[in-house]
């Protein structure tokens, strides 16, 4: 791998795990939804089996993924506004090491907090076993989706507005994405446009992972992957524009 | 032959021309200063020169290689000290320099003994730990200069690099800055110019995206007809509205 890349990736590796809050955010969130649903799942007998730990983690893993956005697009907005990004630009960098450099170290990250969700799925009651490899096979593509919406995000918008548009792509996500509540009981039109969109896909794949139901897999996986790619060449492009403005 | 070279280099964003067919030579070594009220045409031209924004016509060179054709070759023959800080918050002192370093393609060890070089020469060495964000105005515009130094470029651009300081941080970095004359090429764009008279080999006033006076300063205020050189400068700007 070109050593340029790799040492703005440990640059942007290190950024990251400095700014403890995100990732104490980023982590402990989805942490603590799966504690208070298990609480209330093992309190209240009419609770429905979504929210049982083995339906509840798949969706709260996914969930923790969307945070990812944020970083990145907290990340390269912060680069652009205190001109670091333009320092960066007039060295010998290519655009593909630009995006590599930034989209490694987040991928490292979105793997660690699907690992931490598995684990503490795990430690709640969760099936663990040869499965858990698999799901995290099925994250890459939900977080490479993550991580080109943030890239876009931090291209276009200012550091302020990329915490408020990330909200809102982490909240669309998780209730268009059937972790919450059963897409199928909606039903309709609101069915089929989730269903249009890559994030039920990406729980169901989750889902489908864990429980070892590999043959559901390839008809989630082409959707999240298209939208991963589709996302991710529009924020190349956008990117590359802002290094050589015409 | 010239450090940078420019031929009908011209910006034209949408209806308006920021840098209208400059011709300008740099010699090696030289210390050059581009001087101009706000709007005139520097911080555009500087970025043309640094492969920062595509001229819409004409052409520039760096050390003979084309910013058009040539933009990795060029950016290997440069560096760049910007109008703002722009180091790396959460990155300390030796990180920022280490990284600057390794993107230029030293080695981990080469970068490591370059960065000590330049915080021992812009007095950082005691703050080498310390991250970048918690320096003082003054700190953080040495380190963006040593920033732009570490790769030993033939050509340095420095953009406003005492903006915002106070007397006693400018008249320090100045020493820095001076220290480096005629061993690298240097551009500085600068509104105090009292800065330009004193230092700068040449300077060059723009006005509307053209050169409106070339030379050095006692060159500027002889041919200008002016008292002194803050007379000559506004003979050749008009009022920014």
């Amino acid at each position: 791998m070109n050593k340029r890349m790799l040492a703005f990736a440990g640059r942007n590796l290190k950024e990251l795990l400095r700014d403890p809050m995100s990732l104490i955010f980023g982590l402990g969130f989805p942490i603590v939804i799966m504690s208070l649903m298990t609480i209330l799942s093992n309190s209240i007998a009419e609770m429905p089996g979504l929210f049982s730990i083995n339906s509840l983690a798949p969706g709260t893993t996914v969930f923790g993924q969307a945070f990812v956005s944020l970083f990145a697009g907290m990340l390269i907005a912060s680069d652009r506004e205190n001109s670091f990004l333009m320092r960066l630009f007039t060295m010998p960098l290519k655009a593909s090491d630009f995006i590599l450099g930034y989209s490694l170290p987040l991928l490292g990250v979105a793997m660690l907090q699907g690992v931490i969700c598995l684990l503490y799925a795990g430690i709640l009651g969760m099936d663990l076993n040869v499965n858990f490899f698999m799901t995290l096979v099925t994250l890459i593509p939900t977080a490479l989706l993550y991580i080109g919406f943030g890239i876009l995000f931090g291209t276009i918008f200012t550091y302020k507005q990329v915490g408020g548009v990330s909200s809102v792509l982490v909240n669309v996500a998780a209730l268009l994405s059937g972790t919450w509540f059963d897409l199928s009981m909606v039903g309709g039109a609101f069915h089929t446009v989730c269903y249009i969109l890559p994030f039920a896909h990406a729980v169901d794949m989750c889902r489908a992972a864990l429980l070892g139901n590999y043959a559901a897999i390839p008809a989630h996986l082409w959707v999240v992957c298209a939208y991963a790619v589709v996302v991710f060449a529009l924020s190349v492009l956008l990117f590359r524009s802002k290094m050589r403005v015409k | 032959m010239n450090s940078i070279e420019t031929k009908e280099l011209t910006k034209v964003f949408k209806t308006r021309t920021a840098v209208d067919a400059l011709n300008l030579s740099v010699g090696e070594g030289e210390f050059f200063a581009l001087l101009g009220q706000n709007g005139a045409g520097k911080t555009t031209t500087i970025r043309m020169l640094c492969c920062l924004t595509q001229p819409t016509s004409g052409e520039a060179y760096i050390m003979g290689k084309s910013v058009t054709k040539e933009p990795l070759e060029v950016k290997r023959l440069l560096n760049v000290s910007p109008q703002e800080t722009a180091v790396a918050t959460k990155l300390s002192v030796a990180e920022n320099l280490e990284l600057v370093g390794r993107l230029h393609g030293m080695s981990k060890a080469e970068a490591g003994e370059r960065a000590a070089e330049m915080m021992a020469q812009f007095k950082l060495a005691d703050r080498a730990k310390d991250r970048a964000k918690s320096l003082s105005g003054g700190m953080q515009r040495r380190l963006s200069i040593a920033m732009a130094l570490i790769t030993e470029p033939k050509v340095l651009f420095l953009d406003e690099p005492t903006l915002g300081l106070d007397v006693r941080a400018r008249r320090e970095l100045w020493s820095h800055i001076e220290a480096l004359k005629g061993k690298i090429t240097m551009v500085v764009t600068t509104h105090y110019l009292e800065e330009a008279e004193k230092y700068a080999d040449r300077i060059a006033i723009m006005e509307a995206g053209r050169i409106v006076a070339l030379g050095d300063a006692q060159e500027i205020v002889s041919v200008s007809g002016k008292e002194n050189f803050e007379e000559a400068f506004l003979s050749y700007t008009t009022e920014v509205e």
